[in-house]
C-alpha cells in the first residue's frame, strides 16, 4: 500500500472540493436562475437561458417584475394561508404523531404491533387514490363553529389542516427514535412514580430535539407544497395557498419573469424554516447514522 | 314617546332591509380569470351591473386561475358544491353536460341568433353554453414575406391549396432567411394541438371521431385521408420545414416576432404581438387540403351549473352579460373575437377595417368546433399523443391505429357516451 504523501493528500483534498463544488453548483444554480430571472424582463429572460448570463444580474434589471406579481395576485394573503396552514399542522403533527410513537414504544397494549404494521403500510399508499374519498368524507363532515353546527368543512383552514396532521412516515420517525432512547430512564420515572404523560412530556420530549427538527422539515415542505388537495377544496380565494396561486401566473402569454418573483418571495419562507431547523437536522441524520 | 318613535323606526327599517335581502336571491359564478387583470376588471364590471340593473338576483363572483379551474371544478361536483352560473370551455361542455355537472340553458334562441356559431355549445339538441367571444387560429406572416417568395397572397374566397402551402414552404426553407419556414406551435402542449391542428386533419378528410355516430374513430382517424393527413404531418419535421416537439417555449412565443419563423400558426391572443413588432403583418386564412380550409372554434362560455335551483336567474345574468357592449369591452381588453358582428364593429380592432377584422370573417367562414361529444375530453389527449409521436417519427399508419383502438376502447367504455 502506498504511504500517504503531503503531495496526495492535497491532491485528494483538491478533487474532493472540485466534486462538492460541482455538486453544489448543480443545487444552487437553479436558485441563482431564478433569483436573476426575477430581475430581469421577459425578452431579456428569455433571451439569456442560452448563455451563463442567466445566471448574472446583467441587462435591464430590475424590481419591475415583483411590482407586477403583487398586482396580478394577492400574494402576501397566499403566503399567510400557506405559513398559517403549515404552521399549525407542523406542530400539530409533532404533538399527535409523538404521542403515538410513544405509545406504539413503551405502552403495551393488545393489538400495538398489528396497528403499528397498519399504519406503517399506508405509507404505500399515493395520496392520489385517498384523495376523492376524502373530499367526499370532508365535504360530509359537521363542524361547530361560530355559526353553529355546519355541514362540510370545504373552503376552510380545517380542511388544510386536520386531515394532514396524523401521517405514518412522521409516527415512523418517532417509533425509530424512540426505540434508541436509554430504556433505564423511562423505568427510573416510572419507579419515581411519574405518569405516563409526565413521562412522554418531561423525559422523552426535551430529548427528541433532533427527531422533531427532522419531522418538522419533512412535514413542512409536504405542507408548503400542497397543490392538488387545496385545489379540491378550496374555491374560495381567501383560503388559497401558494402553490394553488402559482397558477394566476400562467395565463396565455406567461410572464415568466413574475413567475420566478413570486417563486423566489414564496421559497423565502421555506429556505428561512430550513436554516433555523439546519443544525438539528444534521444532528438528527448524524445520530441516525452512528446508532447502536 | 321617543322611544316608541325610534322602536318604531327601527322595525320598519329592518322590514325593508330583510323584505329587499329577501327580495334578492343569491347566485354564484366561478370563472376562470383570476390573475389575468383586464378580465378580472370585466367580469366584475358586468357582475355589478347586473346586481345594480335589477332587484330579483344578486350574482357574486369567484374567480380561479385557469390551469386549476377545470379540475376545481370536478372536485366541486363530486363534493355537491358546485355554483349556479359556470364558465365552461366549449369542447368540455357536452362532457360536463353529459356528466349532470351542467343543465340546459333556458335561453330564448332568438337572442343568440346573430351569435357567431362557435360560441354557441349545444348537446343532445339543447343549448348549455354560450360565448361572449370565439376564438380563431391563421397564418401569420408578413407581406414583404409573401413578396420576397413571390407568393401570392391567398384570401378567404381563394386560400392556398395545400400544394401551394407546401411550394410556400419550400420557397421559404430554399432562401435559408429564417431558421425554419414554419412554426405549428409544437411548444403549446394540451388542448393547442387537437384545437389547431385536427382542422389540418379535417381539411384532408379526417376527422378525430365519426361524428356522424360518435361511436368509432375507426375510418376517419386512420382512414385513407387521415393517413394522408399523418405523411403530411411527419413530413413537416422530417423535412425540416418545422421545429419538432422539443421546440423551446420562448421561441414559440417569440421566434415569429424574432423573424426565426417565415409563417406561424397562431391564434387572435397572439396577434396584437405580431401586429405591435411589423407593420405589414398579415393574418392568412388555413390552406385547404382537399376537403375545404377549416380552423377550430369554440372558446370560454357560460351555462348554468347541474346543481343550481335558479336556472332562471343564472340565464337573466347570462342574458344581460351577453349585450354587445360587454362583447366588445372583452375585445378590447383581451383581444379575442367578439360574438357578433354589431359587438365587432364597436371594438377598435374587429371593425370594418380593423387590424383584426380578418379574424371574425376566418371564424365566420372556416371554424368547425371540435367533436361535440363527451368523449372528447380523452379523444383530445389521445390525438395530441398521436400528433407528438408521428411528429418525433413514429410509424403513421401504426400510430392512428392505436389512437383509434384507444378512443373506441374509451367510448365503449363509457356505454357510448350518451349518444
Amino acid at each position: 500500500m502506498a504511504a500517504i504523501s503531503p503531495e496526495n493528500h492535497g491532491l485528494r483534498l483538491a478533487v474532493r472540493y472540485a466534486v462538492l463544488v460541482l455538486i453544489a453548483i448543480i443545487f444552487v444554480f437553479p436558485l441563482v436562475f431564478m433569483v436573476m430571472s426575477s430581475l430581469k424582463p421577459d425578452q431579456q429572460l428569455l433571451a439569456d437561458t442560452s448563455s451563463l448570463r442567466a445566471f448574472l444580474p446583467v441587462g435591464d434589471v430590475s424590481l419591475n417584475n415583483y411590482t407586477k406579481a403583487f398586482q396580478r395576485a394577492p400574494i402576501g394573503l397566499f403566503v399567510l394561508n400557506s405559513v398559517l396552514v403549515t404552521g399549525l399542522t407542523v406542530v400539530l403533527c409533532l404533538l399527535i404523531c409523538s404521542m403515538a410513537g410513544f405509545a406504539f414504544v413503551y405502552l403495551n397494549w393488545r393489538g400495538r404491533d398489528l396497528i403499528l404494521s397498519v399504519v406503517l403500510a399506508t405509507l404505500i399508499v399515493p395520496f392520489e387514490t385517498i384523495a376523492i374519498p376524502l373530499l367526499l368524507l370532508v365535504s360530509k363532515l359537521p363542524w361547530i363553529g361560530w355559526e353553529g353546527i355546519t355541514i362540510g368543512w370545504l373552503n376552510s383552514y380545517r380542511v388544510q389542516i386536520i386531515p394532514w396532521i396524523a401521517d405514518a412516515l412522521t409516527i415512523f420517525l418517532f417509533v425509530q427514535y424512540f426505540k434508541g432512547l436509554p430504556r433505564e430512564l423511562i423505568e427510573a420515572a416510572r419507579v419515581e412514580g411519574a405518569t405516563w404523560f409526565q413521562i412522554y412530556w418531561r423525559v422523552v420530549m426535551p430529548l427528541s430535539g433532533p427527531v422533531l427538527a427532522t419531522a418538522a422539515i419533512l412535514k413542512f415542505l409536504v405542507m408548503y407544497n400542497q397543490y392538488l388537495w387545496p385545489l379540491i377544496v378550496v374555491q374560495q380565494e381567501q383560503y388559497r395557498p401558494v402553490m394553488v396561486g402559482l397558477q394566476y401566473f400562467f395565463q396565455l402569454n406567461i410572464a415568466w419573469g413574475e413567475v420566478m418573483a413570486y417563486l423566489t418571495m414564496i421559497t423565502v419562507p421555506v429556505l428561512a424554516f430550513y436554516l433555523a431547523l439546519q443544525r438539528a437536522f444534521i444532528a438528527s441524520i448524524a445520530s441516525t447514522g452512528v446508532k447502536g | 314617546m321617543k322611544l316608541k318613535y325610534f322602536v318604531a323606526c327601527t322595525v320598519a327599517a329592518q322590514t325593508l332591509t330583510l323584505g329587499a335581502a329577501i327580495a334578492q336571491t343569491p347566485l354564484t359564478i366561478w370563472y376562470h380569470g383570476a390573475g389575468n387583470e383586464v378580465e378580472s376588471a370585466l367580469i366584475n364590471q358586468i357582475v355589478a351591473d347586473f346586481n345594480a340593473s335589477q332587484s330579483d338576483w344578486s350574482v357574486s363572483l369567484e374567480s380561479f386561475p385557469q390551469g386549476a379551474y377545470n379540475d376545481s371544478v370536478v372536485a366541486a361536483a363530486l363534493a355537491g358544491n358546485l355554483p349556479d352560473i359556470l364558465d365552461v370551455d366549449g369542447p368540455v361542455m357536452p362532457n360536463w353536460a353529459w356528466a349532470g355537472y351542467m343543465q340546459p340553458l333556458p335561453l330564448d334562441e332568438a337572442v343568440i341568433a346573430d351569435f357567431l356559431p362557435g360560441t354557441k355549445g349545444y348537446w343532445d339538441g339543447q343549448l348549455y353554453s354560450i360565448g361572449l367571444w370565439d376564438a380563431a387560429v391563421a397564418l401569420v406572416t408578413r407581406q414583404s414575406t409573401l413578396d420576397a417568395l413571390d407568393l401570392r397572397t391567398p384570401t378567404l374566397a381563394e386560400p392556398w391549396s395545400g400544394d401551394e402551402f407546401m411550394a410556400a414552404l419550400d420557397a421559404a426553407k430554399v432562401s435559408g432567411d429564417w431558421e425554419y419556414a414554419f412554426d405549428p406551435g409544437m411548444a403549446w402542449t394540451g388542448e393547442w394541438y387537437p384545437y389547431a391542428f385536427s382542422p389540418f386533419l379535417q381539411s384532408f378528410g379526417g376527422d378525430i371521431v365519426d361524428r356522424s355516430t360518435y361511436q368509432s374513430a375507426d375510418g376517419v382517424l386512420n382512414g385513407d385521408a387521415a393517413v394522408a393527413f399523418g405523411e403530411w404531418w411527419q413530413s413537416l419535421f422530417t423535412g425540416g420545414y418545422a421545429p419538432g416537439t422539443s421546440q423551446d417555449p420562448a421561441a414559440r412565443d417569440n421566434g415569429f416576432i424574432e423573424g426565426r419563423y417565415a409563417f406561424s400558426w397562431n391564434g387572435n391572443w397572439a396577434a396584437l404581438n405580431a401586429l405591435n413588432s411589423f407593420d405589414d403583418t398579415l393574418f392568412l386564412p388555413a390552406p385547404d387540403f382537399g376537403n375545404g380550409p377549416k380552423i377550430g372554434a369554440a372558446s370560454w362560455q357560460f351555462g348554468v351549473s347541474g346543481t343550481s335551483e335558479h336556472p332562471d336567474g343564472a340565464a337573466a345574468f347570462i342574458e344581460f352579460a351577453l349585450q354587445d357592449e360587454y362583447l366588445a369591452a372583452f375585445s378590447n381588453g383581451i383581444g379575442l373575437i367578439p360574438a357578433t358582428a354589431s359587438a365587432a364593429a364597436m371594438t377598435e380592432n374587429y371593425a370594418e377595417g380593423g387590424a383584426m377584422a380578418v379574424f371574425f370573417a376566418l371564424s365566420e367562414a372556416q371554424a368547425l368546433v371540435r367533436p361535440v361529444t363527451p368523449g372528447y375530453v380523452v379523444q383530445a389527449k389521445v390525438f395530441e399523443k398521436a400528433l407528438a409521436d408521428i411528429a418525433n417519427g413514429a410509424d403513421v399508419v401504426d400510430t392512428l391505429d392505436a389512437a383509434v383502438d384507444e378512443i373506441d376502447a374509451d367510448i365503449a367504455r363509457n356505454s357510448g357516451y350518451g349518444h
